[in-house]
């Protein structure tokens, strides 16, 4: 008799997702599959809107990381309004957009690593999930939870100076930027009381990635072992192949670390990339056209960056790199885990950007923004904390929004998430009678290493609990586990 | 007269505007801190964000007295106060923390646990649009009216919380 496992919601994931595992009568996992909710009918949504609207409107797609989707649709109306393709702006207009990213890449890795994944390491895939938590960590590891707290905030707070304000940012607009950086906020991030300055939270940084680095060494196995698969990788580069969070050109390399998209304008991203629709899942599967559907597949986010480039521009996080990159004697990561130390050798990267950035005059004074010749698309990409993000518009004489195409991170790492919880499923599952809260989580611990935002729209309904359904080939309901 | 105690109070509302009702809590701060500046009141601070997060724990514990303004989709009577208990519970989301999450964390942090309430203003609509419904809105300005008139007493606030 063939089972089902339902597992529903996934914890501690951006949105809704839902996990299926199919059992054989032999206790075999046949087949897993990652289902997500995605909401589809924002490109439509806009159509008919100004086009300078967009950096605000997308905003309302996602509370998680509003500031990824407003530089996104900013970039791609530069050059709607002839601003260039991302190097164009002017040197206050590009500063403090990077200034905005690196503060949102930085509180939003400190968030994933600090609130959704220290408790996993901490207290073991198999522990308790009543204090498997950032209410767990406080209060066995009160030091760290209070520096995830306030390097948030820290992360928050250049946001909203750079933005303008925490909801519906309005800092950045087509051409360029609508503020600039005043005294009294760069003394504030520069010199402000410890442990609100960008050297304590450098300081902090560098902590993080040691704490994962002795994990590492104390669970080598695990860490390397967990959800471990080759694949291909892509993300944007600098054009001399420096880690650039804000704008580059496109690369992929394959597993064997052989560029197979060689540094190309993002502007042509339609003539490389593609997107499946298979009938079981909301979320669309993008990949390589040349190599196809079957092959074609590739990861994004911090893993991919840390394989595609060729070096970090800040000291510190350039140090962390080619250990990184050591640790596989320069081929490809496919570690799943080792994600979490990608990530934070980039939280690193990100707070030295932020000191840099504060320490240029140009974000207190200079020209905001530029113009040029008018055109009716643009494409505009970034390394969102995720991974690629790419938004692509359209307009008419009237400036209107006619057209949108917007492909996600997450979306983007939609092959690869059903891949490790594939692998780990069987590993974890395989022969298993009963599901424990550690089997469930070892499959949202591999999910959660892609930091998925699921919904992409903010706002979860209330707090939902965490539901294991097991159902057979006649769907009739075996057991049923909720925590 | 002897002058009433200023208490440092927080109001803290969250969702998102661009999603109609949603925006409920924005919208009540927004215009709870017109109020406030009217009267030229003093020890308020208000903060508006997409949803509660962690390092909200910092600026609950900098306050005696906070009060979380959320749209509700229950079957509740227009709005409804209520007191929050510090919850370990975990969290489907990081984006959907809940008030009792962040005192919690606020408490096994700073050691401190101020007097907290939530405030549930009931909603309708929730589209990718801006502005509020019209029932919406009027269930808005009926909680503006009664927390308003809590306000003025706000040692009462605090004092209850502590039987609670």
């Amino acid at each position: 008799m063939k089972q089902k496992i339902t597992i529903e919601p996934v914890t501690r994931v951006e949105g809704h997702g839902k996990v299926t595992i199919h059992i054989d009568e032999e206790g075999n996992i046949a087949q897993s599959r990652l289902h997500i909710v995605e909401f589809r009918g924002f490109e439509r949504f806009v159509q008919g809107r100004p086009y300078w609207e967009a950096p605000v409107l997308v905003q309302r797609l996602c509370g998680i990381c509003p500031v990824s989707h407003h530089l996104a649709a900013a970039k791609a109306l530069d050059v709607i309004v002839g601003a260039g393709t991302g190097d164009g702006l002017t040197p206050t207009g590009e500063k403090m957009r990077r200034l905005m990213h690196y503060g949102q890449i930085f509180q939003s890795h400190a968030l994933h690593f600090f609130h959704l994944v220290s408790p996993d390491l901490l207290f073991g895939v198999d522990g308790d999930p009543a204090i498997r938590n950032i209410i767990g960590v406080a209060k066995k590891f009160p030091d760290l939870a209070v520096q995830g707290v306030m390097m948030r905030k820290f992360g928050q707070e250049i946001i909203k100076a750079t933005a303008g304000k925490k909801i519906h940012g309005t800092g950045a607009i087509p051409g360029g930027i609508n503020k600039h950086l005043t005294q009294a906020e760069k003394d504030s991030f520069l010199n402000g009381p410890d442990p609100l300055n960008v050297d304590k939270m450098i300081s902090w940084s560098i902590d993080a990635v040691n704490f994962l680095k002795k994990y590492h060494k104390d669970n080598t196995e695990f860490i390397d072992g967990f959800a471990n698969f080759p694949s291909s990788h892509l993300s944007l580069v600098r054009k001399d192949g420096a880690l650039d969070l804000y704008h580059g050109v496109l690369r992929a390399i394959d597993k064997d670390g052989k560029k197979i998209l060689h540094d190309v304008d993002y502007q042509d991203y339609l003539s490389y990339i593609n997107e499946e629709v298979r009938d079981w899942s909301y979320m669309k599967f993008p990949f390589l056209t040349e190599y196809g559907k079957k092959d074609g597949w590739y990861r994004v986010g911090p893993l991919a960056r840390m394989n595609t480039i060729d070096f970090i521009p800040t000291p510190l996080a350039q140090k962390e790199f080619e250990e990184f990159r050591a640790y596989t004697h320069g081929k490809p990561n496919g570690m799943s885990m080792h994600m979490h130390w990608a990530r934070l050798i980039e939280l690193l990267h990100s707070a030295e950007m932020m000191k840099e950035l504060l320490n240029d005059p140009d974000l207190m004074s200079g020209e905001l923004v530029i113009k040029g010749e008018k055109k009716s698309e643009g494409v505009g990409l970034i390394e969102a904390p995720r991974g690629t993000l790419f938004h692509h518009y359209g307009i008419n004489d009237n400036d209107q929004l006619t057209m949108a195409n917007l492909i996600v991170s997450t979306t983007n790492n939609n092959e690869p998430m059903n891949i490790a919880v594939n692998m780990v499923a069987k590993q974890y599952m395989t022969g298993q009678k009963k599901i424990t809260e550690g089997m469930m989580n070892a499959v949202e611990v591999a999910i959660r290493a892609y930091d998925p935002c699921l919904s992409c729209a903010t706002h979860a309904i209330g707090q939902m609990p965490l539901e294991v359904v097991i159902v057979d080939s006649r769907n009739n309901i075996l057991d049923r586990k909720r925590r | 007269m002897a002058k009433k105690a200023e208490h440092k109070i927080l109001i803290y509302g969250y969702g998102n505007p661009g999603r109609q009702d949603d925006g409920l809590g924005n919208s009540f701060v927004d215009k709870l801190e017109k109020w406030v500046d009217e009267k030229k009141l003093k020890g308020y601070e208000f903060d508006s964000n997409y949803q509660l997060n962690i390092e909200d724990a910092a600026a609950v514990a900098e306050n005696e007295l906070v009060i979380f303004v959320d749209a509700s989709t229950e079957e509740i009577e227009n709005f409804i106060l209520t007191p929050v208990d510090a919850s370990t519970n975990v969290a489907f989301t990081s984006h959907a923390a809940s008030p009792g999450y962040i005192v919690s964390l606020c408490r096994e942090i700073y050691n401190k646990i101020p007097a907290t309430y939530l405030l549930h203003i009931k909603g309708y609509e929730w589209a990718f649009k801006d502005g509020l419904s019209n029932k919406a809105m009027e269930n808005m300005e009926n909680a503006l009216v009664y927390l308003k008139q809590k306000l003025e007493d706000s040692e009462s606030m605090i004092d209850s919380f502590k039987d609670f």
